[in-house]
């Protein structure tokens, strides 16, 4: 790359690095304001500004460390299983000779499914203590059907959002599986490599790069699951299943305290770079060539 | 040890036959050339040998015992890829030591074992790198390298120079046969290249569509070829083929001389024709010269004639070295 072509790259990329910069900066700013001040939605023109107190209030408050422990619990919980089984499922894929574009399409369907819709789906059709599909299986097998999002209400959210994202680690671990060369696959086969090695030493790190991939795509929007607690459980029962995003909506709609609620984003803001920090340190590098 | 038999080994892709029916016997210590041109079958006789792929009939047996069924990694033997092959996310030692590890040999003989191989091949400086910061003959060396540690009972190269330059093509060439002297291991090398073929093998093996259409000496082969396809391919320029007339009198429905044994001059004996073409490489010259009732012939002489397009030249093959063709294209022997 010579300087020239350099810098007609900066001068060329401009545009859009202005336009996404005044996009991402007014929110912002008006976030960073709105958590400033004495907001709120039931006591309209009484807006004063009052500092850090919003912070303070937010961060004392014991729904914050729960709903931490629940949103870090839910995008680690859902890494773990669609990766595991995405690796998994694609392998399987992997092997299928007919019928590819067909299993592939029906792989990638749920991804299409809306958040609530799906959610709902989960909610009456699978895992309703009475009418479920899960509790008719466990009634057949002479089990107690499991009350989901009584008892076990976040487990249920992480199952419903891993389904979701599943197709999606599926898909690109698959596309992953399909390019590695067939050659390197026969040469760990004359070396002596049993399928489990094989795995292990040859297709494991081929699949490095699109795990971390999938790892921080994933995690920005686990960081920002609401629907499917929405719907589901309304972040309840007591905290049990609220994360930071339905900790803001509920500060800011429930409790309509905008100032508060601002406060909130921005700490989910922070919350968000720090994981971002901890990944890109962690399996980052990766990516490098 | 490292002798390996085919018994009629065939094999069929679906209803497709690649190879119909292979019989050979490679001697223990021997370097083989599997050559032919494209799409003959020779990749897939060596992943046949090798335990790539499952033959269809037929048995193969290295000293002595049959391998049909049993893995590649429990035939002893090793493979060089075309395209190397190579774990790109191991080091050149992981790569090299990847077979040994996987044998469960002890840590500290892996290493020794590694740095030996290393040294042979020029790669010491290199061990701790990655593949991806290597040259191509650099890659290749590993590749030979990965081969040669686990002590297999034959090497199987199949194509192992073809993405490299001439000039270190030639010098590789030079490095493997050297190598597989100095180990004295069977070796079974594909290739498409018949100057590869002829400087390499002890043996070589020309296929055609399939089939074993002969296996020799190189000498052998340029001097006894069984049939017009060997006789065609081994060589270069390729042999003169005449048909016709001129080849009855010679008492066979095809004859051919090689280039080299057509001598040409500007007068005296032989056939008449006018040099359409003249190709002067310095030691040598290429004549392509059109005789009548004959067609296009490709004559060889050491150093320069002198002639170029449109003069008149004459060739005289040396009947010594005519080779005779039945109607189906095998070599009638006297
Ligand atoms: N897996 C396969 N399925 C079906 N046909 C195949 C398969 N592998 C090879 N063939 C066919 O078998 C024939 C021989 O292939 P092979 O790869 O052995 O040729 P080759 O002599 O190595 O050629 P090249 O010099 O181009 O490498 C070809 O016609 C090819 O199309
Ligand atoms: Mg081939």
């Amino acid at each position: 790359m010579t300087a020239e072509t350099r810098a007609l790259g900066r001068l060329l990329l401009g545009p859009a690095v202005a336009l996404l910069f005044v996009w991402m900066i007014v929110p912002l700013a008006m976030t960073i304001y709105f958590s400033t001040l004495h907001y709120n939605l039931l006591n309209p023109g009484m807006e004063q500004f009052v500092g850090l107190e919003n912070y303070i209030y937010f961060l004392t408050d014991p729904a914050f460390l729960a709903s931490l422990y629940n949103t870090l619990v839910l995008v680690g919980s859902v890494l773990v299983l669609t990766i595991v089984l995405g690796t998994l499922i694609a392998l399987l894929l992997d092997q299928v000779v007919v019928g590819r574009s067909i299993v592939r399409l029906m792989v990638i369907a749920p991804f299409f499914v809306m958040p609530t819709v799906s959610a709902l789906v989960w909610k009456n059709l699978l895992m309703h203590p009475v009418s479920g599909l899960f509790a008719w299986i466990a009634t057949s097998l002479g089990l107690t059907p499991i009350d989901w999002f009584a008892n076990a209400p976040l487990v249920a959210i992480i199952l419903i959002v891993a389904w979701q994202w599943l197709p999606f680690a599926t898909l690109i671990l698959l596309t992953a599986l399909q390019s590695l060369d067939e050659e390197q696959r026969e040469a760990a086969e004359m070396d002596g490599a049993g399928p489990f090695s094989s795995f292990l030493y040859v297709t494991l790190p081929h699949l490095a790069r699109p795990i971390t991939v999938v790892i921080l795509i994933e995690t920005i929007f686990l960081l920002t699951v609401f629907a499917e607690i929405f719907v589901t459980t309304g972040g309840g029962p007591g905290l049990a299943t609220t994360n930071i995003a339905f900790l803001i909506y509920a500060q800011a709609l429930i409790q309509y305290d905008v100032g508060s609620a601002s406060a909130g984003g921005m700490v989910a803001v922070v919350i968000a770079n720090i994981v971002a920090f901890f990944l890109v340190r962690i399996v980052g590098r990766n990516l490098e060539a | 040890m490292g002798r390996i038999t085919l018994q009629g080994v065939r094999k069929a892709f679906g209803s497709h036959t690649v190879i119909h029916g292979a019989d050979l016997d490679i001697a223990d210590g021997s370097f083989v050339v599997f050559v032919g041109p494209s799409g003959c079958g020779k990749t897939t006789l060596l992943r046949l040998i090798a335990g790539l792929e499952d033959v269809t009939d037929g048995r193969i047996l290295i000293d002595g015992s049959n391998v049909v069924g049993v893995a590649a990694a429990k035939r002893g033997l090793s493979m060089v890829f075309q395209s190397y092959a190579l774990y790109p996310h191991m080091s050149v030692r992981g790569n090299i030591g990847f077979g040994l590890k996987m044998a469960g040999v002890a840590r500290p003989e892996i290493n020794r074992k590694v740095e030996a191989a290393a040294a042979t091949l020029n790669l010491t400086p290199y061990l701790d790198r990655k593949p991806r910061e290597l040259s191509g003959g650099q890659r290749q060396r590993v590749a030979i390298g990965r081969a040669i540690v686990r002590e297999p009972k034959a090497f199987l190269f199949d194509e192992p120079l073809s993405n490299l330059d001439a000039a270190l093509r030639v010098q590789m060439r030079l490095e493997i046969t050297t190598l597989q002297k100095q180990l004295a291991t069977t070796a079974i090398y594909v290739t498409h290249d018949q100057v590869e073929a002829m400087t390499m093998a002890d043996r070589i093996v020309v296929l055609n569509a399939g089939r074993i259409e002969q296996f020799g000496s190189p000498l052998e082969l340029y001097d006894r070829p069984d049939n017009l396809f060997v006789a065609g391919f081994i060589g270069s320029p390729r042999m003169n083929f005449i048909g016709k007339e001129m080849a009855k009198r010679y008492g066979a429905p095809t004859i051919g001389i090689r280039p080299e044994h057509l001598r040409a001059a500007r007068d005296g004996e032989g056939w008449q024709g006018v040099v359409s073409v003249a190709e002067h490489l310095g030691s040598d010259t290429f004549l392509h010269v059109d005789v009548p009732e004959i067609g296009r012939l490709t004559a060889r002489s050491v150093g320069e004639l002198g002639l170029t397009t449109g003069d008149r030249v004459r060739l005289s093959p040396d009947p010594a070295r005519i080779h005779r063709f039945d109607a189906d294209g095998r070599a009638i022997r006297s």
